[in-house]
């Protein structure tokens, strides 16, 4: 087990800067999330943590060690990999077995740390098999069987879950985190999946485009974002924005208005604004209510799609300007499709970007 | 819906369509395969007034029989055994007993092929047709050596111009150039490089020694023959294998490699547990193409030694050649080539058995 420090890592192929100069503490135990849209360099930073890609610049410190130039095995860090990577010719045992093998450690320890991990996955039934005869999520079990092992000091998933269906994929969810609190390990996870993140981590690093966008904890990142990014980013159906201008402010609030907003005043969140500017204001859609009737909300709109989940009724409103919104609201209600209706928000919730 | 056009609604379509490649496979494949068997049960000449005649396996018999010669060295008076000029025993010549010696009928017209001393007797192993005998060994010989030594040197090259180098597509065509040229234009170039006088392989080597190397004839002698033409053969087609080599390292996932880099592989523990394996088809492949390949050799030895010097290079495919071509024997050519058809599939069914998946 052991801290982690990324010390304005940079990554360059050619002139094309990948990673744009990035700083992360992890503490020993932590479970680490790295999540961005496809692209973001998430996964190209996971891979200079293991080794697979040189670091360009900057400083990459494992249990206070720089490690920039180590070979990945000597690193002490095990990896699974999206495809799973486990050997095909091999049975299960030597699939797990493997790092033991190759370092030559002796066959009576082999066989008990290989039974320790298989216990701990829960598959000791399995150790015979050959992959091409396990499900998608045992062959997963493998692959973090072999990471299991050989006790490295930090594990490192590159979007382990992305090749299983839906409801493995929650399974598997559970198990990840269940294996994190036994082992007390350091865990760095990257996925593209923001219900992995939130559920998984300890600490999420939203990224974009290279580049740190927050780091906090998922209700931090959830409840307050750093920009619009993290907000549109984290959260299902995705935060709606909608663009105000500032009709009057003091010290304590903000007065804004549009043509689809009625004046609404807001509490001021230390943000320099003038009378007249445009900024946007961001609602996630379980805080929009929506009445029937013109009347009642602030905002006014029409519903274009009515989606009704049961315990959940999602709709897309059109508002008078042409731009949507979404509100989810967490009951089965019934809104017809052209009808008008007003939205209701508490101003407590909304964002101001 | 549109309904379909008679050609796709009619099976005979399909067959009209497949019907030239399929005449022609017949005419030059199974025809001739068929020709081959039933010629080496005749006494056919090429060209010849009289009628075939059906004589069973003759051909066979001829081609392949052996015999067992057990010497007594000759003794003097006082029967002490005589010896000649070296101290070696002496023994009767072969001929007394292979023409038309009424006792030793087993060996009649037979030729020595080799023989060795047991005891105070010579053994001598017989046979009725020599030349084909040392092409068999010949053959065989060529097999053993170049289907290991051209399957490794290609997987070796498959392995160092896989590795992601700028350039190193030269390096792929440079190596893959001797199969595009033909094997005649390679085998007369190779002629002048093997040239006994002012050959190219003896200048180098001379050159390399300081002069102390001494010319060799290595077409013209008998113990380089042989050896000449397997290293020029493996020379020009291990880059043909070296592409299907190449064709299956590139199946094997990157992330397998990237799986072993992180559990600490070495690059020989990567080769043996991670590249090995994942060639396994690609290998029975190159394995059984070279073998045939190999058994089939013939362009070479027509062009740089016809067979010679003393046979030292015949091979199954050229006998078959000669003798069918040459000396107008078609039924004895179709037999050879009969035995060898055999002979290959036997060995490459050996080797699918031996490569088997076994779970």
């Amino acid at each position: 087990m052991a801290d982690l420090q990324l010390k304005s890592i940079e990554k360059n192929y050619g002139s094309t800067r990948i990673i744009k100069g990035v700083d992360i503490d992890i503490k020993d135990g932590e479970f680490v999330v790295f999540v961005g849209p496809s692209g973001c360099g998430k996964s190209t930073l996971l891979r200079m943590i293991a080794g697979l890609e040189d670091i360009s610049g900057g400083e990459l410190t494992i249990d206070g060690k720089v490690v920039n130039d180590l070979q990945p095995k000597d690193r002490g860090i095990a990896m699974v990999f999206q495809s799973y990577a486990i050997f095909p010719h091999m049975t299960v045992r030597e699939n797990v077995g493997f790092g033991l093998t190759v370092s030559g450690v002796p066959k009576d320890e082999k066989v008990q740390r290989v039974n320790e991990a298989a216990q701990i996955l829960q598959m000791e039934h399995l150790l015979d098999r050959r992959p091409s005869q396990l499900s998608g999520g045992q062959r997963q079990r493998v692959a973090i069987g072999r990471a299991i092992v050989r006790n490295p000091k930090v594990f490192l998933f590159d979007e382990p879950l992305s090749n299983l269906d839906a409801a493995l994929r929650m399974d598997m969810r559970m198990e990840i985190s269940k294996l994190h609190k036994k082992l007390d390990a350091t865990m760095i996870y990257v996925t593209h999946d923001q219900v992995e993140a939130m559920t998984l981590a300890d600490k999420i690093v939203v990224l974009k485009d290279g580049e740190v966008q927050q780091i906090g904890s998922p209700m931090e990142l959830f409840h307050k974002p750093a920009n619009r990014f993290v907000a549109g980013f984290l959260g299902s159906p995705s935060m709606n924005f909608v663009k105000v201008k500032v009709v009057a402010h003091d010290n304590d609030s903000i007065t804004v208005s549009s043509d689809v907003i009625d004046e609404v005043v807001l509490p001021r969140h230390d943000r320099d604004v003038a009378v007249g500017d445009t900024i946007e204001l961001g609602i996630r859609p379980q805080y929009l209510e929506p009445h029937h009737g013109e009347l009642k909300g602030s905002m006014h709109g029409r519903v274009s799609l009515s989606e009704r989940l049961g315990t959940e009724t999602v709709l897309d409103i059109t508002l008078a300007d042409g731009n949507k919104v979404i509100a989810s609201i967490s009951e089965d209600k019934v809104f017809e499709v052209d009808e008008e209706i007003s939205l209701c928000f508490d101003i407590e919730k909304v964002h101001i970007f | 819906m549109k309904k379909n056009s008679i050609l796709t609604r009619h099976n005979t379509t399909g067959w009209l369509f497949a019907s030239p490649g399929f005449g022609l496979m017949l005419l030059f494949i199974v025809i001739p395969f068929i020709l081959a068997i039933a010629f080496s049960l005749t006494n056919q000449r090429l060209m010849s007034p009289n009628a075939a005649e059906f004589v069973g396996l003759e051909n066979y018999t001829n081609m392949l029989d052996v015999g067992i010669l057990v010497v007594d060295p000759e003794i003097d008076a006082s029967g002490n055994i005589l010896v000649d000029k070296n101290g070696d025993n002496k023994y009767p010549r072969l001929r007394k007993f292979t023409r038309n010696n009424p006792d030793y009928p087993n060996v009649q017209g037979m030729k020595e092929w080799f023989s060795f001393s047991w005891g105070e007797q010579k053994v001598a192993i017989m046979a009725s047709d020599l030349v084909f005998m040392k092409a068999l060994v010949n053959t065989l010989t060529f097999v053993a050596f170049v289907a290991p030594i051209q399957g490794a040197l290609a997987l070796i090259l498959a392995l160092l111009i896989n590795q992601p180098l700028r350039g190193i597509q030269i390096f792929r065509s440079i190596y893959f150039m001797p199969v595009v040229v033909s094997i005649v234009v390679v085998s007369l170039l190779w002629r002048f490089i093997y040239d006994g006088q002012n050959g190219l392989l003896n200048s180098v080597l001379n050159t390399l020694t300081f002069g102390h190397f001494k010319a060799v004839d290595w077409l013209g002698n008998q113990d380089t023959a042989l050896g000449s033409i397997m290293a020029m053969s493996i020379w020009q087609a291990v880059g043909f294998h070296m592409i299907i080599w190449l064709s299956g390292l590139q199946t094997i996932s990157p992330t397998l490699y990237e799986a072993a880099k992180i559990e600490g592989a070495s690059p020989w523990q990567t080769f043996r547990y991670v590249t090995w394996p994942g060639l396994r088809n690609t290998a029975v492949l190159v394995v059984i193409v070279i073998t045939m390949q190999a058994f089939s050799l013939f362009a070479q030895i027509d062009v740089m030694t016809s067979g010679g010097p003393l046979d030292s290079t015949q091979t199954i495919v050229y006998q078959a050649v000669e003798r069918g071509y040459g000396k107008q024997d078609i039924s004895g050519g179709s037999a050879m080539s009969v035995v060898l058809f055999l002979l290959v599939l036997s060995i490459s069914l050996l080797q699918r058995y031996l490569t088997r998946e076994k779970n």
